[in-house]
C-alpha cells in the first residue's frame, strides 16, 4: 500500500515520465487497434511492428545518432513501405492475404535483424541500446522520448477524433463510402499512417514482438462489452491506460520486473476476464444460460409426465409414485430427485409420504407443455408433411421454445384443433 | 434489340470491363429513360453486379464511358444512390441500425461534422418508410436478412437521390420484405426517380419492371419490358451459346492481354 501511495504521488520525476509515457502509448495503440480489429486486419500491426526495424537501423546508420525523432522517421518510412509491399503482393499476384502478410513481415524483419547485427559488430560505441527496440524499454523513458511520444500520441488521437465517422464508414462499407464520394484512398492512407505511428511509438515500450498485443488485445476485450464503436474505442483506451499504469507500477515496486511485458500481461488478463465475464457475449453467461435451459427442460418434462399420468388415469390430482413417472419417461434417479425438489420449492408439486401430487399451477403448466407438444406435432404433419411417427422428437424440443404469442398464432393457423396426429386430445386453455 | 432513348437518365457507351484480367462485360451500349423502373436480368455470372459496379466506378473500365443525366458520376454524385449486396459487408460490425442509416447522410455532412438532429430525423423517417422504425436502436448483427436489406434501403433513401442502383435487393429476403421494398421502389419511380435493380427471379420481372436489360457477358437487349421480355430474347440470354466468348475471355486472362489496346 505504501508503495502504491509513493508511486502515485510521483515523488520521483522519472516515474511521472514513465507513467505518463506508457499511458499515452497504450491509449494511442488501443484506439488505432480498434480500427484494425474491426477491419479484420489484426495482423497488420504485427507486420508494421516487425517492419520498422530496418528503418530504425538505416536511420541510425545514416545519422549516427539515437535521436528519437530521427529514428521514428526511419521507422515510419519502413513501416509504410511494408504495408505497400503487402498490398502490392495481394493485388498483383495470386498470393492471398495471409501469405502476403507473412512474407512482408518476415522479409522486413529479416533485413532489420541483419542490419542490427551488422551495427552491433561495427564497433560503433553509440549503438548500445538500439536493441531495446526489440524488447522495449518502457521503464527507461526519458525527457526527449517522452516529448516525441506525446506529440505522436496527440496526433494519432486527434486524427481519429476528426475522421471518426469516415473511418467508421470505410471500415464497415468501403464501396458505399466510395460511391457517396468519400476520398477513400486518402482516408485509408491516413488510417495506415496513424497505425504506423502508433506502432512506432508503441514498440519503444513493449518491443517488436509484443506490439501486436498492444494494438489488438484492448480492442478484442472491449468488443465483448459493447456493440457500439464509440464505446468500444473508449473502453479499449481505458483498458490500455490501465495496463500502462499497472505495468509501470509493477516494475516500480519490483525493479526486476519489466514494464512492457507486464503491460501486455495485464491486457491479456483483462481480455480473459472479458472473454469469461462479459454480459451476453461472455462464456460464463452463455454457460449459465445453457444450464438454466437444461433445468427448465427437466422441470417442464416432469410436469408433462405428471399430466400424462393424470390423463391415463383420469385423476390429475392424485398421488403419483416415482416409478410411475419413470414409466412415462426415462429420467435418471438423480434428475428425478433434483427436478422434483425444484418443482416442490417452486410450488408446482407437493409431497405426501412416498408419492407426489400436482398443484393447480403444476397442472396448468403440465397441460400447457402437453398442448404445445401436440400442437407442434400437428403443425409438422400438416404443413411440413412429415410422417406422424417422425414428429415426436422434434416436438419434444419445440414445446419448450414456443411463446404464448406463437402459441396463439399456431392455434389459429391450425384452426383450433382438438386432437393431434396420434389422435390424442389437445387440451384447451381455460 | 437495343432501344436508345433521348435525354436518358443513364447512358452507357461502349463499356468493356474485366474482372481479375478476364473480360466479363463486352461492349455494352445502352440508355435508360428518366423515371424508369428497370431490371437487369441475366444468369449467374452474366456480369449484372459488375455492370452496376462499373457504373458506380467501383471497378475499372477497359473502355467506354458512363453518363448520368448527361454528366459524369463525379459531377452528379449527390443525385446518385447505391445499395450494395447485403452480403458485401460484415453485419457483426459494432453499430446500431440508426448508425448505419445515418451513413447515407455522411456525404452531405462533410468532414469534421457529426450527424445533426435533422440527419437523425431524416434517418428515422427513412426507417419508417421501410417499416423498421421500431428497430432503430437494434444492433445490426441481430437483424434477419430481410431486415438487413431494409436497413440498406433506408440508408439509400436518406440521400434523396434522383437515381437508385440496387444490387440484388430481393435476394434471400422474406416475401413481406420483397413486397415492401418493391412498393417503395414503385413509389420512387412514380415521383420521377430512376430505379435500376439487379434481379434474378424471372417470375416477377413482368410485374416489377417497365424496362429490362437482358445481360449475359454482352448486352442482349434493352428496352420496354413488353417488347424485350420475350421467349426468344430470353433464350438468347440464358441459352449456353456463348462458350466461345468465355473461352476467349479466359485466354485473355491467361495471356494477361489488355482487353483493349490503348488507342
Amino acid at each position: 500500500m505504501e508503495t502504491l501511495i509513493e508511486f502515485l504521488s510521483f515523488e520521483y520525476p522519472n516515474i511521472k515520465y514513465v507513467v505518463f509515457g506508457t499511458i499515452l502509448l497504450s491509449i494511442s495503440s488501443a484506439v488505432v487497434g480498434c480500427f484494425t480489429f474491426i477491419k479484420k486486419k489484426s495482423l497488420v500491426g504485427d507486420v508494421i511492428s516487425h517492419a520498422v526495424l530496418p528503418g530504425i537501423c538505416i536511420s541510425f546508420m545514416v545519422s549516427g545518432s539515437k535521436d528519437p525523432f530521427l529514428l521514428i522517421i526511419g521507422a515510419f518510412i519502413s513501416g509504410w513501405i511494408s504495408i505497400m509491399v503487402m498490398d502490392a503482393i495481394i493485388q498483383n499476384t495470386k498470393i492471398k492475404e495471409d501469405a502476403a502478410t507473412g512474407l512482408s513481415l518476415s522479409v522486413f524483419f529479416g533485413i532489420g535483424i541483419l542490419l542490427m547485427t551488422y551495427i552491433q559488430h561495427s564497433g560503433n560505441a553509440s549503438q548500445s541500446g538500439l536493441d531495446t527496440f526489440l524488447f522495449g524499454k518502457a521503464a527507461a523513458l526519458v525527457g526527449k522520448d517522452l516529448l516525441a511520444f506525446s506529440i505522436i500520441a496527440v496526433i494519432v488521437l486527434l486524427t481519429v477524433l476528426i475522421f471518426y465517422k469516415e473511418f467508421k464508414l470505410i471500415s464497415f462499407d468501403p464501396q458505399f463510402a466510395k460511391v457517396i464520394g468519400l476520398p477513400i484512398k486518402r482516408l485509408e492512407m491516413i488510417l495506415t499512417s496513424i497505425t504506423v505511428l502508433a506502432v512506432v511509438t508503441g514498440i519503444q515500450a513493449v518491443g517488436v514482438v509484443l506490439m501486436a498485443a498492444m494494438l489488438i488485445t484492448p480492442a478484442a476485450a472491449a468488443r465483448f462489452w459493447t456493440n457500439r464503436l464509440s464505446r468500444m474505442i473508449l473502453l479499449a483506451s481505458i483498458f490500455g491506460a490501465f495496463s500502462g499504469i499497472s505495468g509501470a507500477f509493477i516494475s516500480y515496486s519490483a525493479p526486476s520486473m519489466p514494464t512492457g511485458p507486464w503491460m501486455v500481461m495485464i491486457l491479456s488478463i483483462i481480455a480473459l476476464i472479458s472473454f469469461f465475464l462479459a454480459p451476453r457475449r461472455g462464456i460464463l453467461i452463455r454457460q449459465w444460460r445453457r444450464f438454466s435451459i437444461r433445468k427448465q427442460l427437466l422441470e417442464e418434462n416432469l410436469l408433462k409426465a405428471f399430466y400424462r399420468i393424470g390423463e391415463n388415469s383420469g385423476e390429475y390430482f392424485s398421488g403419483v409414485a416415482v416409478d410411475d413417472i419413470r414409466l412415462i419417461r426415462n429420467f435418471s434417479p438423480a434428475q428425478l430427485a433434483k427436478g422434483l425438489r425444484k418443482l416442490r420449492v417452486n410450488g408446482y408439486v407437493e409431497r405426501s409420504n412416498d408419492s407426489w401430487l400436482l398443484t393447480n399451477e403444476g397442472f396448468e403448466k403440465g397441460k400447457r407443455i402437453t398442448r404445445l407438444h401436440r400442437l407442434w406435432e400437428l403443425y409438422l404433419t400438416k404443413y411440413l408433411r412429415i410422417a406422424p411417427d417422425h414428429v415426436h422428437e422434434d416436438a419434444d424440443t419445440i414445446e419448450h421454445v414456443i411463446t404464448p404469442e406463437l402459441e396463439a398464432r399456431l392455434e389459429k393457423l391450425l384452426e383450433y384443433p382438438t386432437s393431434d396426429p396420434h389422435l390424442s386430445n389437445i387440451p384447451r386453455n381455460n | 434489340m437495343i432501344h436508345q432513348v433521348e435525354n436518358p437518365a443513364l447512358e452507357i457507351h461502349d463499356l468493356t470491363v474485366s474482372y481479375d484480367k478476364k473480360p466479363v462485360l463486352w461492349g455494352i451500349d445502352l440508355s435508360i429513360p428518366k423515371g424508369a423502373l428497370c431490371g437487369i436480368i441475366g444468369p449467374n455470372g452474366a456480369g449484372k453486379s459488375t455492370l452496376i459496379k462499373a457504373i458506380m466506378d467501383l471497378v475499372d473500365m477497359n473502355s467506354g464511358y458512363v453518363k448520368l443525366f448527361d454528366q459524369s458520376l463525379d459531377e452528379v454524385r449527390s443525385r446518385v444512390s447505391y445499395v450494395p449486396q447485403r452480403e458485401s459487408v460484415d453485419w457483426d460490425f459494432p453499430a446500431s441500425v440508426l448508425d448505419v442509416v445515418l451513413m447515407g447522410r455522411y456525404s452531405s455532412l462533410g468532414l469534421f461534422k457529426n450527424p445533426r438532429k435533422a440527419d437523425k430525423e431524416a434517418a428515422l423517417k427513412a426507417l419508417e418508410m421501410v417499416g423498421m422504425e421500431k428497430y432503430y436502436k437494434r444492433q445490426i448483427s441481430q437483424l434477419s436478412g430481410g431486415q438487413q436489406q431494409r436497413v440498406f434501403l433506408a440508408r439509400a433513401l436518406t440521400q434523396n437521390a434522383d437515381i437508385y442502383f440496387l444490387d440484388e435487393p430481393f435476394a434471400g429476403v422474406d416475401a413481406a420484405t420483397e413486397k415492401a421494398i418493391f412498393k417503395i421502389l414503385q413509389d420512387l419511380s412514380k415521383e420521377g426517380k430512376t430505379i435500376i435493380v439487379v434481379h434474378h427471379d424471372l417470375q416477377s420481372v413482368e410485374t416489377y419492371f417497365e424496362w429490362v436489360i437482358l445481360l449475359n457477358l454482352r448486352l442482349v437487349a434493352s428496352g420496354p419490358t413488353k417488347e424485350i421480355f420475350t421467349p426468344s430474347l430470353l433464350e438468347e440470354t440464358y441459352g449456353g451459346k456463348l462458350t466461345l466468348l468465355s473461352e476467349v475471355g479466359e485466354l485473355v486472362q491467361k495471356g494477361e492481354f489488355k482487353a483493349r489496346e490503348k488507342q
